[in-house]
């Protein structure tokens, strides 16, 4: 008796140390998931919110007929063709009358975004009326000197004077402007506002965010009811043979492939084949459909499955027929599984990158897409392009996108969850 | 016991005491159930009378569930099951290619051994059958019915109040009536229940049993149960099964009192089973 005590004893010891030891495999495992998290994020973020404000100058501009070339009687395409180049330089030069070599001019000019001449343009043929008349107008600074006064302004220059792609003159004329009250930071709506452009200044996610949403759009549109009449045919109604078996086992298999092979398979299929047009949003949300079934066939099924049977004889003991049974009472049940399932899959596809690169969705597209047919390119590409760009000011954008991404995909996946919860009413 | 059942077991047997009616609502003919390659059900023939409760005893695995679910073709939802020979509802063979399992189903309804509501409220689970079977015409013809088989159920005076709440939110002995309910609204002929008690405390188990006893007046019922007394109780007739042969049917005062088979008597006396 005594001796089954003692065994007892130590065996009792060595089981507590074992859970012991157990809990903390857990706890460092689930500390070092945190951990990445959170140095992903404080990374991303720390490069990326700089991108969230743009620096712009106030100048004020007279749109003289004498230097456009134009007069009142001016057709739309006069102004198109009249020189809102010299009208931006001649407006420039005269704040800095002291400046006369043109190398130093040059910089003048480049202070602001080489796309403001164009500006200026645009805003005449909005509204004409402003010719002749003296407009106090703000417009975006260029990306050097966004990036050096957003980051680098106000600190000590070096031995050398030069901080980044900034030269001492400009950050003189920065401080000057500075002084003048005529810089300032801004929440950057261009980012939120423009597509893709070479100038980083000038560069936005809209096209690519829309491009994202038309592509999410065809998937879901093709990839829900399809996975859910093959789960609920496979699940529910198809016979128990080899050939159900075959085909349970490749819709598994899918689930494994790489998606860049299902970029390829896009490619040969709805582009060489079917002759779709290259880079839009129709193939790439065909390429991510195929690639998101297998998913949410694989959700949906297991939801089904968790159906209690008592349910089913209950229906199908009442006389209702197997539709009826499934329609009536399986569906409702499995639905916030289901949808779970999906919204996950829709997530997968909304950073997905390979496979769209394949199909060309890689291409500069300035315009934002108004159709699914419409050359586009989404996110995740959105990311990659500009992860490639050289452009100093490129890498804080680079980082908005992934934030902006990340908070489209943490949007998607806490919608799974509401909606589980909304829809899972276990009683 | 071994010696002794196989003495009385042979391939061909005859069901002791009265298994045939002149006038009946079922009659059940040489039925054979096979699982796959495995035989469930050996040779049953069986009727059973109008409006009458007739009892399924038998040992666990005795088939005896088996059967009552090929009295409305429940076994057609498992792939493997196969049911030979002719069970006829009313002089039609309900295996008939002609006969649709839905029409017939609304025919012979089903309870089953643990409450399984709909997890829908307890006003939709009532109308279910008559929806989806078109019995009704308007919104006021069906909440009259709802109301007629929750009252013949007892239910009415419980529920009332809170038709449109979750029928889950009963007890276990209100989901049972509440599934007896369900059943009863689209007006079966016959109704089978699969040890309706089973999952039941003795107060609900007693109040089940009493609308069963009520419900015979217009209903034909055949009920599967592992309770001795209850049989005795709810039913008039009795049929006890032994390893998927039916052994003895009777009336239930002569099974109880004078089983004439061996095996019976050693199931009520208690030592199978």
């Amino acid at each position: 008796m005594n001796d089954k005590a003692t065994r007892l004893a130590q065996t009792l010891k060595r089981r507590h140390a074992a859970e012991r030891r157990f809990q903390w495999y857990g706890r460092l495992s689930v500390a070092f998931g945190v951990a990445c998290v959170l140095f992903l994020f404080t990374d991303i973020i720390s490069k990326g919110y700089g991108a969230f404000t743009q620096t712009y100058i106030d100048i004020e501009v007279t749109f003289d007929y004498e230097t456009l070339g134009l007069t009142p009687d001016s057709t739309e395409t006069d102004v198109k063709a009249a020189s809102f180049n010299s009208l931006f330089r001649n407006t420039v030069r005269a704040q800095y009358p002291e400046v006369t070599d043109r190398r130093k001019q040059r910089t003048l000019y480049g202070l602001y975004t080489t796309d403001a001449p164009i500006m200026l343009r645009d805003m005449v043929l909005r509204d004409p009326s402003v010719l002749g008349t003296t407009q106090q107008l703000t417009i975006v600074a260029d990306d050097d000197i966004d990036t050096y006064y957003k980051h680098s302004f106000g600190q000590d220059l070096g031995e050398g004077g030069v901080i980044g792609r900034v030269n001492p003159q400009q950050i003189a004329l920065v401080q000057q402007l500075h002084d003048q009250g005529r810089i300032h930071k801004k929440f950057n709506t261009i980012l939120f506002t423009n597509g893709d452009s070479r100038d980083p200044e000038l560069a936005g996610i809209k096209g690519a965010i829309i491009g994202s949403l038309l592509t999410l759009l065809v998937t879901l549109m093709l990839s829900f009811p399809i996975a859910v009449a093959t789960a609920i045919y496979l699940e529910e109604f198809a016979p128990k043979n080899r050939l159900t078996e075959f085909i349970e086992v490749n819709i598994n298999n899918l689930a494994a492939v790489p998606s860049v092979i299902f970029g390829l398979l896009g490619l040969a299929i709805f582009i060489n084949f079917f002759g779709l047009p290259r880079s839009v949003p129709l193939v790439g949300g065909l390429v991510l459909t195929l690639m998101t079934l297998p998913t949410i066939i694989i959700s949906s099924r297991a939801s089904i499955k968790a159906v209690p049977p008592s349910i089913r004889e209950a229906a199908l003991g009442m006389g209702a027929s197997k539709v009826q049974m499934v329609m009536h009472h399986v569906l409702p049940l499995a639905m916030p599984g289901m949808l779970t399932g999906t919204i996950i899959g829709m997530a997968q596809a909304l950073g997905e990158t390979a496979p769209l690169l394949m199909i060309g969705m890689v291409a500069f597209i300035v315009e934002t897409p108004a159709a699914i047919t419409d050359a586009a390119t989404v996110l995740p590409v959105q990311i990659y392009l500009w992860a490639d760009s050289p452009e100093r000011a490129f890498v804080e954008k680079t980082s908005a996108a992934i934030m902006i991404l990340l908070a489209f995909l943490i949007f998607m996946n806490s919608t799974a969850v509401w909606l589980r919860k909304r829809l899972e009413r276990r009683w | 016991m071994a010696e002794n059942s196989k003495q009385t077991m042979n391939d061909t047997y005859e069901t002791t005491g009265i298994p045939l009616l002149k006038d009946s609502k079922l009659s059940v003919r040489n039925v054979d159930v096979f699982y796959g390659d495995k035989q469930a059900i050996f040779d049953v023939n069986l009727d059973i009378g109008k409006n009458q409760v007739i009892s399924m005893i038998g040992p666990s695995g005795c088939g005896k569930s088996t059967f009552l679910r090929c009295l409305n073709r429940m076994n057609d939802t498992i792939d493997i099951c196969n049911v030979t020979g002719e069970i006829k509802l009313e002089d039609q063979n309900i295996y008939d290619r002609s006969i649709d399992v839905v029409e017939l189903r609304a025919r012979v309804g089903m309870v089953f051994q643990k409450p399984n509501p709909f997890p829908k409220s307890i006003y939709e689970n009532v109308a279910y059958g008559a929806r989806i079977h078109g019995l009704t015409d308007n919104k006021l013809e069906l909440d009259e019915l709802v109301e007629s088989s929750l009252k013949r159920c007892g239910l009415w005076k419980e529920v009332k109040e809170r038709l449109l709440e979750p029928a889950t939110g009963l007890s276990g002995g209100q989901q049972q009536r509440l599934c007896i309910a369900r059943a009863i609204a689209v007006n079966p002929e016959v109704i089978l229940m699969d040890e309706p008690c089973s999952a039941l405390d003795p107060i609900a188990t007693a109040t089940v049993e009493e609308l069963i006893h009520e419900l015979s007046q217009n209903f034909t019922i055949c009920i599967v149960t592992h309770s001795m007394q209850q049989a005795a109780r709810v039913s008039q007739r009795t049929a006890y099964f032994h390893l998927g042969k039916l052994i003895e049917v009777n009336d239930t005062s002569v099974v109880f009192t004078n089983p004439k088979h061996q095996l019976t008597e050693e199931y009520i006396t208690g030592r199978i089973g």
